[in-house]
């Protein structure tokens, strides 16, 4: 889509006065709901999301089963009152997708084997959308997962990359999502350097994407570091009482 | 355990190595490290390397002592939660009474509460728990709380001793379930007193010389009450 919105100025500011390689602000807080196994309320930006894990429980219906491990249903919902015009609530084509794509990055890192015919139900609310946001549930999921003391190789960790104005940045905001060239959202697992998930909107050229996809998985290592401390700082209270 | 700070472990954290030690509970191995697999206590014994969860659900194993409550009464068997990830399966062969076909109901009924032993978990993890052992009967009266499953050694305490602790102070009769179930019976005040001291327990499971702490706390209590 062209546009006059300026979104680079000439000093290689963004438009909300990041630099390229800048992220933008990342809350992160665990253990918000108590009926919940595991919990994560996430600011990412503009972007609100809480995540609640339950299970491993039985799976039903019954035919979901798998007799060797655990099945992982994540549902990423997004708010009515999540976007700027009210969205129609329920599922939809894109918020199927997405609860798929992010069941199957969870599943590659918990040790689903030791639960067989269970199923663990991660749920994903979006409460406020700025761009993003698949990210955002993801990298809560994984939050809430850890929270639930459920057995995992690593906490997968998400971020995107993208193209605005023919430039590589890191972590695109609303404007740069909506009038910018390109988006690669991709999931990792930090510890090993693993790709649990890779979508892209828009065109990059293959020297594009190399670049924007070593800026992602750099902004991933700087998340994961924010999600391990979330994660520390419920202990820290209990350990000095 | 030493007096040492207990450090809190967190999923895919380097704990070691599998040359020098081994690798326990809550850990895996992959390319020859070993890594922490869950949120927990790390805990470095002279051969293994555990992770004690902080989290999470009971992860039943044979001859745990549960306290479960029936959920649904079938033809020659009933289905029992005891808050593991599964039901667990009492076949009319593993209770003391001789229930006829059909006629479970009379003996066990949805909602009952009953103190069992976990007989076997295959490798689907299949649970069946059986009541034909000493101590092991159908609840009646009492209170019956939920603590989590991980902080229930810290209720019980070393051989025993908070547990018993508790059982002195509040004159309640107390028995706590592997898998985090808690059932209290005595006078109502009593086991107002030991629920709350149970929650104490929970919130500070992380400390040091807790059952020091929760001695004194209980004496002050009971001095209180007899100036009264």
């Amino acid at each position: 889509m062209k546009s006059d919105v300026k979104l680079l100025d000439s000093h290689g500011k963004r438009i909300d006065g990041r630099k390229t390689d800048e992220l933008r602000d990342i809350k992160i807080e665990v253990g918000v709901l108590h009926r919940a196994e595991g919990s994560c309320y996430l600011e990412w930006g503009g972007n609100k999301v809480i995540a609640a894990v339950y299970g491993p429980r039985e799976a039903v219906p019954r035919h979901t089963q798998n007799p060797l491990k655990a099945i992982i249903n994540a549902r990423y919902n997004m708010a009515a009152f999540s976007v700027e015009d009210r969205k129609k609530p329920g599922p939809d084509r894109r918020s199927r997708e997405i609860s798929k794509v992010i069941s199957e990055a969870l599943e590659k890192v918990v040790l689903t084997e030791r639960f067989p015919r269970a199923s663990i139900d991660v749920n994903v609310e979006i409460l406020d959308a700025e761009a993003g946001t698949r990210c955002a549930g993801l990298t809560a999921a994984a939050v809430a997962l850890a929270d639930a003391g459920i057995p995992m190789r690593d906490i997968p960790v998400a971020c995107a990359a993208g193209k605005v104005e023919g430039k590589v940045v890191l972590d695109l905001g609303k404007e740069e999502d909506n009038f910018g060239d390109a988006d690669l959202p991709i999931a990792i697992s930090p510890r090993t350097n693993e790709i649990l998930l890779l979508q892209m909107d828009g065109h990059l050229t293959l020297d594009e994407f190399d670049e924007a996809l070593e800026l992602a998985m750099k902004g991933c290592h700087i998340v994961s570091d924010i999600q391990k401390k979330a994660i520390m700082k419920k202990y820290e209270n209990t350990k000095e009482a | 355990m030493s007096e040492e700070k207990r450090e809190v472990v967190i999923p895919s954290q380097l704990l070691g190595d599998v040359k020098t030690k081994k690798a326990g509970q809550g850990t895996f191995i992959e390319n020859g490290k070993i890594y922490a697999e869950r949120v927990g206590v790390l805990n470095i014994g002279p051969e293994y390397i555990n992770v004690i969860p902080l989290e999470g659900r009971y992860d039943p194993t044979k001859d745990d002592f549960v306290i479960g409550v029936v959920e649904e009464p079938m033809a020659s068997s009933w289905l029992v939660d005891i808050r593991a990830a599964y039901p667990a399966l009492l076949h009319v062969n593993e209770v003391p009474w001789d229930v006829e076909f059909n006629e479970t109901e009379k003996y066990l009924n949805r909602g009952d509460c009953i103190m069992a032993k976990v007989l076997q978990v295959d490798m689907e993890k299949k649970l069946q728990i059986t009541l034909k052992d000493r101590n092991l009967y159908k609840i009646k009266g009492g209170h019956i709380i939920d603590v989590e499953p991980s902080k229930v050694p810290r209720v019980i305490g070393k051989k025993g001793s908070m547990i018993s602790l508790l059982k002195k102070y509040t004159q309640c009769r107390i028995f706590v379930g592997q898998n985090g179930r808690v059932w209290i019976d005595g006078d109502d005040k009593n086991i107002e007193k030991a629920i709350n001291t149970i929650r104490i327990i929970q919130k500070e499971s992380l400390s040091f010389g807790l059952t020091n702490k929760i001695e004194e706390m209980l004496k002050k209590e009971n001095k209180d009450v007899q100036i009264l």
